[in-house]
């Protein structure tokens, strides 16, 4: 990823900042500059989400490349948020510790690296609350 | 008056025992761990780094209070193992917090007292009037070389305080440091490991420094050990701060509390600020704590802290975060395979 492309996105990853869409209170992260309800009537503001929420469905990766290499076995999961709206998110826990609606809260942690000499990436991952 | 506004610690989930590595290096375990009073040390998560556990831990600080982050107007992180080697560990810090960009940013190293030193440079800002609140982060990922004395105690952790002026939960009454230029620990740029002067790090290092600074802040306060409900003393292992501790006539009911390193190992810039916030975790208005830090090179930074009523007012919610003890309780026991991957000690390839 480039350094550019991630900073852009920075407080989105770092805070969990997204958007909402105060005609019909729909909820979105990753952000989006435009309600796909209310179209033109939409009217988008800034959202910090709480961190807190639930997994809805994950799977188990077992054999990855590049960052993720060293991270295997781990969980991928979607979680939505409490606030309605579902992200796809490393869930940093046990394996067999896992389970559909678990509650779980943000954390800080490192992303991914550009090799060892490069910028280092960091963000949001989930932990079981 | 100048003191804590908030606090907030952290401790990554593993832990290895001091006995496993002995196994690896054929060495007596049972033995080392008695000899150095640490049985279990921490050690981070594959994503995790003295960043990561910075902005963790100045989260718990700003959960347990409310604080406007327009309102903190600098960030200090004291460490000896920040990610870049320039870039600093803490605008991310600041990022993390929202307290950016309206505020003034840098990091520290001083061995193992890069931490309290970010407190004192918070405390001038904050009695100076040039800033509201200042957050001051003392942690680290230890490094110490494969088989070496230090990988026995070398841990991951790290705590935050949030220095301020309006209804601290602890008054910082005073501060004072005891400085020498001292060969004790070092290193060098772009080596991996530190090295250290054997037998020399205790008597004309860890001992003179943390007597020698908290025989002043005794004085200068006009105190006696017996005033003080609780004492904290940089941790490098379980047996230099008590011998600290009874040179200068604390008690072990004193120092037990802030005692966190039998468990957690030696986090370094964390290791005395880990400690005081396992005091802060159960003090009582009307507290007095005694704290000196240590940092090789060598230095030691004394504080003399009064808890307020604040710490069980509306103001502040001490369970809106994890104890120390709390955190040292949810841990993850794992073999000197899985620490060699966590601490990056196996090779890939690029
Ligand atoms: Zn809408
Ligand atoms: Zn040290």
């Amino acid at each position: 990823m480039s350094v550019a492309r991630f900073w852009r996105k920075q407080q989105n990853r770092y805070n969990l900042i997204g958007t909402r869409c105060t005609t019909c209170g729909k909820y979105f992260y990753p952000p989006r500059g435009f309600c796909p309800d209310c179209r033109r009537e939409g009217k988008i503001v800034d959202h910090q989400f709480k961190g807190t929420g639930k997994v809805v469905t994950y799977s188990i990766i077992r054999s990855s490349s590049g960052n993720f290499k060293l991270l295997t076995p781990y969980v991928l999961a979607i979680i939505e948020l409490d606030e309605g709206t579902r992200l796809t998110s490393h869930l940093v826990c046990d394996i067999d510790q896992v389970y559909i609606g678990m509650p779980v809260r943000r954390v800080f942690r490192k992303l991914g690296e550009d090799g060892s000499s490069g910028a280092i990436f960091y963000g949001t991952k989930f932990v079981p609350a | 008056m100048v003191g804590i506004i908030s606090y907030g610690a952290y401790i990554p989930r593993y832990r290895i025992k001091v006995e496993e590595i002995a196994r690896v290096w054929g060495a007596n375990g049972t033995e080392i761990s008695r000899g150095l009073g640490v049985f279990e040390k921490a050690l981070p998560d594959m994503d995790e780094d003295t960043i990561t556990i910075s902005v963790e831990a100045a989260r718990a600080a700003m959960a347990r209070r409310v604080i406007n982050p327009a309102d903190i107007g600098a960030v200090y992180v004291g460490s000896e193992s920040h990610p870049y080697a320039v870039k600093p560990t803490a605008v991310t810090v600041g990022e993390a917090i929202g307290a950016t960009p309206v505020m003034t940013a840098a990091d520290y190293e001083f061995a193992c007292k890069a931490g309290t030193a970010a407190i004192q440079t918070s405390m001038g800002l904050v009695k100076s009037g040039m800033v509201t609140y200042s957050v001051a982060v003392g942690a680290d990922v230890a490094q110490g070389e494969p088989g070496d004395a230090l990988e026995y105690t070398a841990a991951a952790g790290g705590a935050a305080m949030i220095i301020g002026n309006d209804d601290p939960i602890a008054e910082i009454n005073h501060t004072c440091s005891f400085t020498t230029d001292t060969p004790d620990f070092w290193r060098r740029e772009n080596k991996p490991y530190p090295r250290h002067g054997g037998r020399f790090t205790g008597e004309p290092a860890y001992f003179k420094h943390v007597i020698g600074a908290s025989k002043m802040m005794l004085e200068k306060m006009g105190t006696k050990p017996s005033d003080y409900t609780y004492a904290v003393f940089h941790q490098p292992n379980g047996k230099f701060p008590v011998q600290a501790a009874s040179m200068l006539g604390f008690t072990m009911e004193q120092i037990k509390p802030g005692l966190a390193v039998t468990y957690l190992g030696n986090t370094y810039s964390g290791a005395s600020m880990v400690g005081l916030s396992a005091v802060l975790d159960i003090a009582k208005p009307g507290d007095r704590i005694f704290m000196t830090s240590y940092g090789s090179g060598s230095g030691s930074d004394s504080f003399d802290i009064t808890v307020t009523d604040v710490i069980n007012s509306d103001l502040f919610n001490r369970d809106a975060a994890p104890s120390v003890s709390a955190l040292l309780a949810d841990k993850k026991i794992v073999d000197y395979a899985v620490y060699a991957k966590h601490k990056g000690k196996v090779v890939m390839m690029e």
